[in-house]
């Protein structure tokens, strides 16, 4: 293929530089369709193998098979960043990928979510990901591919059940509970405080053991690796590997409306200031554009999604123009999509796109609802509570090393989907080794419990 | 610019991946799990297989793609979403009540994509599965010569085909002759040695299984093809356990005639039921053919069970007749949709010879789910005493 797209790469990222973006620098590699494929399933151009990888792989196989989906580039942040480029991708689509690149290290640089993950998570997240299926194999060497893979199971089952808001390498709980200290806030209490310590009722002295968890647990990765009961310790080792994947997951999950839309605001942008670009290649370029950052399928009337490099790339638009560039900025550093969807995405935007709220009832009937702006807002934001996932909370370990889970059904609207999570509490029973209990609701809203075994 | 391979990468043409690809690995970890769980669910599956023609050595099973479950909400009656594109408040966009139109059928079908794989699995593995745990009823080693007989190694000649030259012993001849050689060993025809076949008498690992069914008018197509289920999971089975296996079809209405394989199976008949035809039919062949002496033999019998109540008696003793010289006796009455357990004309026979202590047995079959049930009940050793319910 050509190499031509090349000797356009610095100039981009001058012109990138110039128009106030800041961004670590980044490698960018052309790889074959296969290889950006399976980057593609793995979310990481090396991962633990999994079976369940090879199911999203087929899918993906299936999709692409049928014209779907066709992937131009994906970038993983970092110092330096990793771009890997099809290898199909003519001249146009590369300019236009490279200045599209630029503009997700700038965010991921930039943006706060970004930045704290990446403190956490260290900013190689490429070679650590090597790194834990390296250590990956070698387990299957020195235990069976069969325990490996349950372990696996396991993990990677509750992979959305982390609690970002805490530590990647968070200690464990106290071991004792901290006696509640007597407040000293009024004028008697300091006078009696200042007599002398009789002793007597501060036998409170016997130090009371907390109890595990102290509080319910929403990151179920690290309790499960720190606190099971039975655990070996490279079990333990996996479940912490796909942890630390997830936290370096969570960011472009939570940022995908903002960071698609900022870096395709960018490639058009820096693409209609980069003189240097050959006419033809110019618009074929934006042609390009246009095809990714288009509503709904071209013969489509409506579409029951909402495309996010479209909205984001629309809303930033609107934001840049009301707002001004710098304000924008921040905007970018301090926000999440909850943030960014509920502040600035106006009536008038919400009408001009097209937007709208439906019902979908079971039997297939979809209907359009009445507008309601902070409606659609959660609407769209709906889907991205929690990672995707419902709430679940390790609640208690009882004298046996029975784990109790609980759903917060209350938050999530509705009860489990009862065989799937007894299939994941028989994944979580084979690590944990003993008995699992879930307690989630019924359809008519009263308490259920499952258990496994 | 930085092409000059100063990146680290592995040096020469080719880049790491394309050495392998992780999505296949992963893949066929998956279909490997899909073949274990297809394994544990094998007796649903044969029935339900697509067994293709004679001759066919694979089945194909559709199975779904395993799930990885996490854990989700259970699916709600109402669900809300956001979507973009011309749309007024009120707008019904999909309405199931109103267009049955081609396109979108059926509203369970788009839980998953609804993806499913065709996999292929040989039948001389599912048989190996199968019949593992099975065991040939009342096998015995047949006394005297039997006709197999087998070209063993035995012994070396100074003559012999070129490709039968023995090259170790050759050379141990070169040494005896003139001690060890140097670098380049010259050998004389003499040295040469050729290895030798001979005949050997084998004893007898002969199976002659006679497959009779009864195709009168009583008997619907549905029932012809739960005995046709039956008797390619005995076919294949007992294939697997004898060396030599030899078929015989069988068909009776009132008369009996001899079919070969394929027609056997297209075979529909009409008129009333003499179960004695066919018996008879079957000793006829037995003496003719084969020497109960040298061979195991087997009868399956598929029937209705509504035999002629006049033929009753000659049935009897024509069953009695053949009972004598097979290993087993097995029955099988498909009836699909009733269950009368047996209690047939057919069946009672059946029950008294097993009553008498012959190795016959009986079993009900009735739906396609239960045709594992049938082989196993003929083919577990425990089975045995208990079987002719």
């Amino acid at each position: 293929m050509s190499e031509d797209w090349r000797s356009y790469t610095r100039r981009i990222e001058e012109l990138a530089a110039r128009s106030g973006l800041s961004f670590h620098p980044v490698d960018f590699e052309a790889v074959p369709d296969s290889f950006m494929m399976e980057i593609a399933v793995y979310g990481l151009p090396v991962r633990m193998p999994h079976w369940s990888f090879g199911v999203r792989y087929i899918y993906q196989l299936i999709q692409r098979h049928m014209g779907h989906s066709r992937l131009f580039e994906v970038v993983f942040p970092g110092n330096p960043g990793h771009a890997y480029l099809a290898e199909s991708n003519g001249l146009a689509e590369n300019i236009l990928v490279t200045a599209h690149v630029l503009g997700h290290a700038d965010f991921s640089r930039n943006n706060l979510l970004f930045r704290r993950c990446q403190e956490q998570v260290s900013e190689r997240i490429v070679e650590h990901a090597a790194n834990h299926a390296r250590q990956i194999s070698q387990a299957i060497e020195a235990h069976g591919a069969e325990r490996v893979e349950a372990a696996l199971d396991a993990a990677l089952a509750l992979e959305q059940h982390i609690d970002v808001d805490q530590a990647l390498r968070r200690p464990r709980y106290p071991e004792y509970a901290q006696a509640p200290r007597a407040l000293i806030d009024d004028d008697f209490r300091k006078r009696f405080a200042a007599l002398e310590p009789t002793g007597a009722p501060h036998g409170a002295e016997v130090r009371r053991r907390a109890p595990v968890p102290p509080h319910p647990e929403r990151d179920l990765l690290w309790f499960v690796a720190h606190y099971a009961p039975e655990m070996e310790s490279w079990e333990r080792d996996i479940f912490l590997a796909v942890r630390e994947e997830s936290f370096y997951f969570y960011p472009v999950f939570a940022t995908q409306i903002m960071n698609e839309g900022w870096a395709s605001y960018w490639h058009a942008r820096l693409l209609r200031e980069a003189d240097f670009v050959p006419q033809q290649a110019y618009v074929d370029a934006i042609k390009c554009h246009s095809d990714v950052v288009r509503p709904i399928a071209a013969e489509a009337q409506v579409s029951l999604s909402i495309n996010p490099y479209h909205l984001g790339f629309a809303m930033w638009e609107k934001v840049i123009e009301g707002q001004g560039l710098a304000a924008a900025r921040r905007i970018m550093e301090q926000d999440d999509d909850f943030g960014f969807v509920r502040n600035h995405l106006t009536r008038e935007l919400a009408d001009e796109l097209g937007l709208f709220r439906y019902n979908a009832r079971s039997d297939g009937q979809v209907k359009v609802l009445e507008q309601d702006l902070s409606q659609l807002h959660e609407a769209i934001l709906a889907p991205k509570y929690n990672f995707g996932a419902p709430v679940v909370c390790a609640h208690k370990v009882r004298n046996d090393g029975t784990l109790e889970l609980a759903h917060d059904s209350t938050v999530d609207g509705r009860g489990l989907d009862l065989e799937r999570s007894r299939k994941v509490l028989d994944y979580l029973h084979r690590v944990w080794r003993r008995p699992v209990v879930l307690t989630t609701v019924n359809q008519a809203g009263s308490a259920l419990e499952i258990t496994a075994p | 610019m930085d092409e000059d391979g100063s990146k680290g990468t592995a040096g020469g043409a080719g880049k790491w991946y394309d050495l392998f690809s992780r999505g296949a690995r992963d893949w066929l970890r998956h279909d490997e799990k899909v073949r274990e769980a297809v394994r544990a669910r094998l007796p649903e599956i044969i029935s339900g297989a697509d067994l293709g023609g004679e001759g066919a050595r694979t089945v194909r099973v559709p199975v779904r793609m395993l799930e990885h479950y996490h854990f989700k909400l259970r699916r709600a009656e109402e669900n809300q979403g956001a979507g973009q594109g011309k749309a007024k408040p009120g707008d019904v966009l999909a309405d199931p009540s109103r267009d049955q139109g081609p396109g979108e059928k059926g509203s369970g079908g788009r839980d998953d994509g609804g993806v499913q794989l065709l996999l292929e699995f040989k039948i001389d593995d599912i048989v190996d599965w199968l019949w593992e745990e099975m065991q040939l009823p009342n096998l015995k080693a047949r006394q005297g010569p039997s006709d197999e007989s087998d070209w063993v190694r035995e012994g070396w000649d100074r003559r012999g085909a070129r490709s039968r030259l023995d090259r170790r012993r050759s050379f141990k001849e070169l040494v005896k002759r003139r001690g060890a050689p140097g670098a380049t060993p010259t050998f004389t025809d003499d040295d040469l040695r050729f290895r030798q076949l001979a005949r050997r008498r084998q004893p007898a690992v002969h199976a002659v299984v006679f497959f009779l069914l009864d195709v009168s008018g009583s008997m619907s197509d549905r029932d012809r093809k739960l005995a046709k289920t039956f008797f390619f999971w005995v076919v294949q089975g007992l294939r697997r356990e004898y060396r030599s296996l030899e078929t015989v079809f069988v068909a009776h209405t009132t008369d009996a005639w001899e079919f070969n394989e394929p027609e056997f199976f297209q075979v529909s008949g009409s008129g009333g039921t003499v179960a004695s035809a066919g018996f008879l039919k079957v000793r006829e062949i037995m003496d003719e053919r084969f020497n109960a002496a040298r061979s195991n033999m087997y009868l399956f019998y598929a029937s209705d069970g509504d035999n002629a109540v006049s033929d009753a008696q000659e049935a009897r003793t024509a069953l009695a007749a053949i009972v004598a010289d097979t290993c087993y006796t097995g029955y099988v009455e498909v009836a699909s949709g009733v269950s009368r357990q047996l209690d047939t004309e057919t069946g009672k026979i059946y029950a008294e010879l097993n009553a008498s202590g012959c190795a016959a047995g009986s079993y009900a079959l009735n739906d396609f789910d239960d045709v594992w049930g049938a082989v196993r009940h003929f083919f577990t050793a425990h089975n045995q005493e208990t079987s002719g319910t």
